[in-house]
């Protein structure tokens, strides 16, 4: 609270918007010098659709059904990943907590490492689609998928930003994001498997509109829970 | 080491003495279901250790936004002592459901609602618990234990009504919707009476228990203190 307090009496010295671009610019600057976390992220995911391959002999009419489970569990899978990274680097290298003693609003590095962790996780899907595409001989260019891909994404990394940050700084932290960050984006996977297999059979967007609703609901809802909490978690 | 205070020490001689109550009035008073016959008796545990997870998970959000606000140790151990109650609790009611679904709907589980959430429910706790795990520091772990109950106390509401909205379009297959509607019962005002002196046992074994573990987290922190004091 002291610390919220302090950094909002003190004026910022750059803008808002200022802060988060400068974040997302340092990930994405860094991320295009060493490449270590979209090749680690992409090769994951890949790897991931191939053993599904073998797992579930993916013949025509299984993929039908399979198709949107695969591909959200191999985002769900490849997503932790990045996610775990791109705050384990920042923790390493002490740049946490360069970024802390900066003078810009705490909520700032947040939207800033969300931008960038959703950056990367949209990089890695528009990869993996049309691969999975050509691979499985499935069309998945529907603007519904699209939708559904980016509103999916959007609050599995808010919650993911806020629990990764939380991750890194136990223990256990390898092993601990995965089991934290699942229990709680299940209503997201549910909602995101359901409406792209819906899109993917064809259904028009009233029949999808529950789900794509549910999605919206969760995403702004937990954007706003981690903007509120950040803070205890960044504190020092 | 503090002796238990007096209203502790009756409190735990009232549960007791509710809970053989609760016994007799389940197996001799409650009138026996006609078609489920002696297997509805474990109804009246499975609903009042339901309800007791239910106020576990509600006083261990309010005890986390409470810590957040005030920063205040003593809402961490409230915090996580609700909880272990609620984890264990649920656990028994998952169980018991278990049990009585067995025969009634002639499966140990079904991908229902109530009971998948019940399930993604302990999957959180569990989280919780490895989280507490990974961090010394008692400010920082209570810090992220109290961020922690507050993601889930939201996720979770949320995980049951996306489930329910998945079932609803989902159609009708063998054993899903079809057995959830077998099992249930019209109550008898006598059964009406033994489910709410059972709610009524479980909520003041509940409020015993939660003293008890509040009462051990306090003196575990003492005992931290004391190792902390001892090494300096």
């Amino acid at each position: 609270m002291s610390n919220r307090q302090k950094t909002g009496k003190n004026k910022p010295a750059s803008s808002f918007l200022g802060a988060v671009g400068a974040i997302v610019w340092k990930d994405l600057a860094a991320e295009l010098r060493s490449r270590e976390l979209l090749s680690a992220m992409l090769v994951f995911a890949l790897l991931v659709i191939l053993i599904f391959n073998f797992a579930l002999e993916l013949d025509p009419l299984t993929r039908r059904v399979a198709t949107p489970g695969i591909l959200w569990v191999t985002f769900a899978f490849a997503g932790t990943l990045g996610l775990n990274r791109s705050m384990a680097v920042e923790k390493d290298r002490g740049c946490l907590d360069g970024l802390l003693l900066a003078p810009v609003d705490r909520s700032a590095i947040y939207f800033g490492k969300t931008v960038s962790n959703l950056a990367f996780m949209l990089i890695v899907e528009v990869v993996v689609l049309p691969v999975y595409s050509v691979l499985y001989n499935t069309n998945l260019f529907n603007p519904g998928l699209i939708v559904v891909i980016l509103l999916g994404s959007i609050g599995y990394v808010a919650v993911g930003t806020l629990l990764s940050s939380m991750a890194v700084q136990t223990r256990t932290r390898d092993v601990l994001l995965p089991i934290l960050l699942f229990p709680v984006v299940i209503p997201i996977l549910i909602a995101a498997v359901k409406a792209s297999s819906g899109f993917l059979q064809g259904l028009g967007w009233t029949d999808v509109m529950p789900y794509i609703n549910l999605l919206i609901v969760y995403d702004v809802i937990f954007t706003a829970l981690a903007y509120m909490v950040f803070d205890y978690v960044v504190e020092e | 080491m503090k002796p238990q205070p007096i209203a502790l020490k009756v409190l735990n001689v009232v549960s007791v003495l509710l809970f053989l109550a609760a016994l007799c009035i389940v197996f001799l008073y409650a009138p026996l279901e006609a078609t489920m016959n002696y297997v509805q008796k474990i109804f009246y545990f499975h609903i009042a250790n339901a309800w007791v997870g239910m106020l576990g998970f509600i006083a261990a959000a309010v005890a986390g936004v409470v810590y957040l606000v005030k920063h205040d140790q003593k809402w961490d151990i409230v915090e996580q002592a609700a909880v272990e109650i609620s984890l264990v609790f649920f656990f028994i009611a998952i169980a018991a459901g278990s049990i009585w679904a067995r025969p009634t709907w002639g499966t140990y589980w079904t991908w229902d609602p109530r009971l998948t959430t019940a399930a993604i429910l302990e999957m959180v706790y569990i989280a919780y618990l490895l989280l507490r795990q990974g961090i010394d520091d008692p400010d920082r772990r209570a810090r992220f234990s109290a961020v922690y109950t507050l993601v889930g106390a939201i996720s979770v509401p949320i995980t049951f009504m996306s489930i329910r909205l998945f079932r609803t379009i989902h159609p009708v297959v063998i054993g899903t919707n079809a057995t959830t509607s077998q099992g249930s019962f019209d109550m008898t005002s006598k059964m009406l009476v033994t489910m709410f002196f059972a709610l009524f046992t479980f909520s003041v074994i509940f409020v015993n228990l939660f003293w008890h573990r509040i009462r051990l987290g306090q003196l575990a922190q003492q005992v931290e203190q004391l190792k902390l004091e001892e090494s300096q």
